[in-house]
C-alpha cells in the first residue's frame, strides 16, 4: 500500500535523552522540549515530554484519543503557556514568547478541525500566511504608493508558486470556505508553508480523506520536507501514513511518552500495543 | 494582477455611482429645482453615508460590534466646529478651512479611538459592545460639561464651571458652552463638501480593504485563533481598524455639524448610534454598496413619511423590517445573485481582452 518505501535510517542519541536523524546530527536540532508539562488545575496533561527533532526529519506524535498530541502542538506554539520545562526552537529559548512571535521565528502549524479564513479567497488565504514576509505598511497601502505594488506581486507570485505545488492554482480565486474538504485541508497545508516555517506541524492531515488522497498526502509531505528542507511533525490516526513517511516516531499515552523510535521499533514495542489493543490475556 | 484590477474596477464602479448620483442631484437642482426637504437632507445624507461607511469597517470587515459610533462623531463635531471658529482669521478660504477641520475633527476623533480602543478591544462580542455603548454615554457628558471659548490670547477651556470662569478678554466669544453647545456656527458644509468626503473616504476604505493590513483585519474577523498562528499581532490590525474607523466618523460628525448653526452634544446620543448600525446591518455587514445606499434611502424615508404624520416612525418601522425581510429571503438573494452573476462576468470580459484566446 505504502508508496514510499523509504530505506530506514539510523536514529543515534544527542546529548539528552533525545533521538534525532544520523543526517542531522551536527545541526541544531530544529525542535527541542525538554520536561516539559502543563497542569489543568489538578490535571496533568503533559508531562516529562523530552523530544527533539532533526532539522530535516519528518516526526510522528502517536497514541490513543487524549492522550495530550492536540496539547503538545498547543504547547509548542504557546497557545498554553507550559507549567514546566523548556522549549528550544533552533537552539533558542521559547520562554516568555506568544503565539505570534513563536510563529515569526519560525512554527507554522494546521488545526485538527480546519481553520480557513473562509469567507475570504483561496489566494488571500495564502497570501496571509505570508503577511511577515509582505514588506508595506497602511499607507502605503491606502495610498497605492509603489511598495504596495511591489508587495501585492511578490505576494501574487509567491502564492501561487506554493499553490502549485498542491495543484490549486486554478482555485485561486475560489472562497476558502466552498473548497471540497480536502481541498481545504491542502489549503491550511500551503497557507502554513507560506510563513516561510523551518518546523511544520500538522494536526491529523489526513483525517477523513479517502485511501487515494492519503497517499496523495503523503507524496506532498515527502515533496515539501525535500523542497523546502525543513522538519515535520505529525499527529495523525492513520497508520499506513505515519510508518509510511515518520523517521522518528514518539507515541504518548495519558500525557506520557511510552516509546520513541523508528517505524519497526516502534511496531514491535509491547507497550504500545498494549496502549492501543489492551494487555493480552493471561492464558 | 488580474485580481487586483479585478477589485479596482469594482471600486471605480462604487466611485462612477457616487459622482453619478451627485451630478444628477445638481442638475436636477439646476434644471427642475428639488424639494426644499430633499435639498436640507443632503448634506445629512453625506454625513451618515460617511459614517456607515466607517462604522461597516467595525463591524462587518473587523467584526465587532460597536454601539458608540456616534460618540466618535461627535468629537469630530465639537472639535471640527470649534477648530472652523478659532481659525476664521487665519484661514478665510472656506473650502480650505472646511478642510482643515475636518482633519482635525479626524484626528480628535481618531485619539479618542486608540484611547478607547487600548483597553476595550481586548474584549470580545457582548462585552466590548456594551463598553462602547458606554463610551458614547460618556462622551456626550463630558461635552455637556465642557466650556470652550477663544479670544485674542488663544483658546480657554474649562469644565464643570460655566461660562464666565473662561476669563475671556475682550472679543472674546464662547464656542462651546456647555450643555447649550455651540451655536452660531456659520453654515460652511456644502453638498459638494459632502461627496467629497464621502469618495475620500471610500478610497480609504476600499484601498485598507484591499491591502495587506485589511486581508489581516478579515482575517481576525474569520478566525482569530488561525490568525495568530500565522502571525498576525490581533491587537494592532483591531486597533487599526477602530482608529480609522473612528477618525472617518470624526470627519463626518465636523461636516455634519457645519450644516447647522446650532449643535448640542445631545445629539449625538445611543439612538444615532443604532441608527447608523441599523444602515450598516440592513446594507448587510461588510458591503459598502450596501452602506451608502441604506444610509442614503433610510434618512430620506422618514422625510417622505411625512404624511403619514404621527404614524411617521411606526411606518418607518414597518418598511425596516420589510426590508430585513425581503434581503434576508434565500429566493430572493439567489435571484439576485443569479442577475448580478450573469452581469459581471461578462463585464469583466470586455475589460480584460488579453484573457480571451491566444
Amino acid at each position: 500500500m505504502a508508496r514510499y518505501k523509504r530505506p530506514e535510517i539510523n536514529l543515534v542519541p544527542v546529548p539528552s535523552p533525545n533521538i534525532i536523524p544520523e543526517r542531522d546530527v551536527g545541526k541544531f536540532p530544529v525542535l527541542e522540549a525538554r520536561n516539559l508539562g502543563i497542569d489543568f488545575g489538578g490535571l496533568t496533561a503533559v508531562d516529562e515530554f523530552n523530544m527533539a527533532i532533526g532539522c530535516t526529519e519528518i516526526a510522528g506524535l502517536i497514541g490513543p484519543n487524549g492522550a495530550g498530541k492536540t496539547t503538545v502542538f498547543n504547547l509548542i506554539t504557546k497557545v498554553y503557556q507550559p507549567t514546566r520545562g523548556t522549549i528550544l526552537l533552533n537552539g533558542r529559548d521559547t520562554l516568555n514568547m506568544n503565539t505570534v512571535q513563536v510563529s515569526k521565528a519560525g512554527i507554522a502549524r494546521t488545526f485538527q478541525n480546519i481553520r480557513l479564513f473562509s469567507n475570504l479567497s483561496v489566494e488571500d488565504n495564502v497570501k496571509l500566511g505570508m503577511h511577515n514576509h509582505i514588506k508595506y505598511g497602511m499607507w502605503s497601502g491606502i495610498l497605492r504608493l509603489p511598495g504596495y505594488w511591489k508587495g501585492e506581486k511578490f505576494a501574487h507570485e509567491l502564492a501561487m508558486e506554493l499553490l502549485s505545488i498542491f495543484d490549486m492554482q486554478d482555485l485561486a480565486d475560489h472562497q476558502a470556505g466552498s473548497l471540497p474538504y480536502g481541498a481545504q485541508r491542502r489549503l491550511e497545508i500551503v497557507r502554513a508553508l507560506a510563513t516561510g516555517p523551518s518546523l511544520l506541524l500538522l494536526d491529523e492531515p489526513a483525517a477523513g480523506m479517502n485511501p487515494s488522497e492519503t497517499d496523495e498526502l503523503m507524496e506532498n509531505i515527502v515533496k515539501v520536507r525535500d523542497t523546502f528542507q525543513i522538519a515535520i511533525m505529525l499527529i495523525e490516526h492513520d497508520m499506513n501514513l505515519v510508518m509510511g513517511i515518520c523517521e522518528g516516531i514518539c507515541v504518548l499515552n495519558f500525557g506520557k511518552i511510552i516509546a520513541k523510535g523508528t517505524p519497526s521499533q516502534i511496531q514491535n514495542n509491547p507497550e504500545v500495543i498494549e496502549a492501543y489493543l489492551g494487555k493480552k490475556k493471561e492464558t | 494582477m488580474k485580481k487586483i484590477r479585478k477589485t479596482s474596477y469594482k471600486n471605480f464602479l462604487i466611485y462612477g455611482f457616487v459622482i453619478l448620483a451627485y451630478a444628477v442631484l445638481r442638475l436636477l437642482d439646476g434644471t427642475v429645482g428639488i424639494s426644499a426637504s430633499l435639498k436640507g437632507q443632503l448634506v445629512p445624507i453625506c454625513a451618515y453615508v460617511v459614517m456607515a461607511v466607517s462604522l461597516n469597517l467595525t463591524v462587518g470587515v473587523l467584526g465587532e460590534l460597536s454601539l458608540g459610533h456616534a460618540g466618535f462623531m461627535s468629537v469630530g463635531a465639537f472639535t471640527g466646529v470649534v477648530a472652523c471658529m478659532s481659525l476664521e482669521a487665519i484661514i478665510p478660504l472656506v473650502p480650505l478651512r472646511m478642510a482643515v477641520s475636518m482633519i482635525i475633527g479626524a484626528l480628535c476623533a481618531g485619539a479618542a479611538g486608540v484611547l478607547v480602543g487600548i483597553p476595550v478591544l481586548r474584549l470580545r462580542g457582548d462585552y466590548l459592545a456594551i463598553v462602547t455603548l458606554a463610551f458614547g454615554e460618556i462622551i456626550k457628558n463630558i461635552i455637556n460639561c465642557l466650556y470652550v471659548g477663544t479670544d485674542a490670547r488663544g483658546l480657554h477651556v474649562s469644565f464643570l464651571t460655566n461660562s464666565d470662569a473662561l476669563n475671556l478678554g475682550e472679543n472674546g466669544r464662547v464656542i462651546i458652552d456647555g450643555p447649550m453647545g455651540i451655536s452660531g456656527i456659520t453654515k460652511v458644509s456644502d453638498f459638494t463638501t459632502g461627496v467629497v468626503l464621502i469618495l475620500v473616504t471610500l478610497f480609504i476604505v476600499l484601498n485598507l480593504v484591499n491591502s495587506r493590513s485589511g486581508r489581516a483585519i478579515m482575517a481576525l474577523r474569520d478566525n482569530r485563533i488561525a490568525a495568530e498562528s500565522v502571525g498576525i499581532p490581533v491587537t494592532k490590525y483591531k486597533l487599526m481598524a477602530f482608529v480609522v474607523s473612528a477618525a472617518l466618523a470624526g470627519a463626518a460628525g465636523t461636516l455634519y455639524a457645519m450644516n447647522y448653526s446650532t449643535i448640542v452634544a445631545s445629539k449625538f446620543n445611543f439612538n444615532t448610534s443604532i441608527l447608523i448600525l441599523v444602515f450598516v446591518v440592513l446594507g448587510g455587514l461588510g458591503n459598502i454598496w450596501g452602506s451608502i445606499i441604506a444610509a442614503a434611502v433610510l434618512t430620506i424615508i422618514p422625510e417622505l413619511l411625512r404624511q403619514f404624520n404621527d404614524y411617521r416612525m411606526l411606518v418607518y418601522a414597518v418598511v425596516l423590517i420589510l426590508v430585513m425581510l425581503a434581503t434576508n429571503n434565500p429566493a430572493l438573494r439567489n435571484l439576485l445573485r443569479r442577475v448580478v452573476g450573469r452581469v459581471s462576468p461578462s463585464k469583466i470580459a470586455k475589460e480584460e481582452p488579453s484573457d480571451g484566446q491566444i
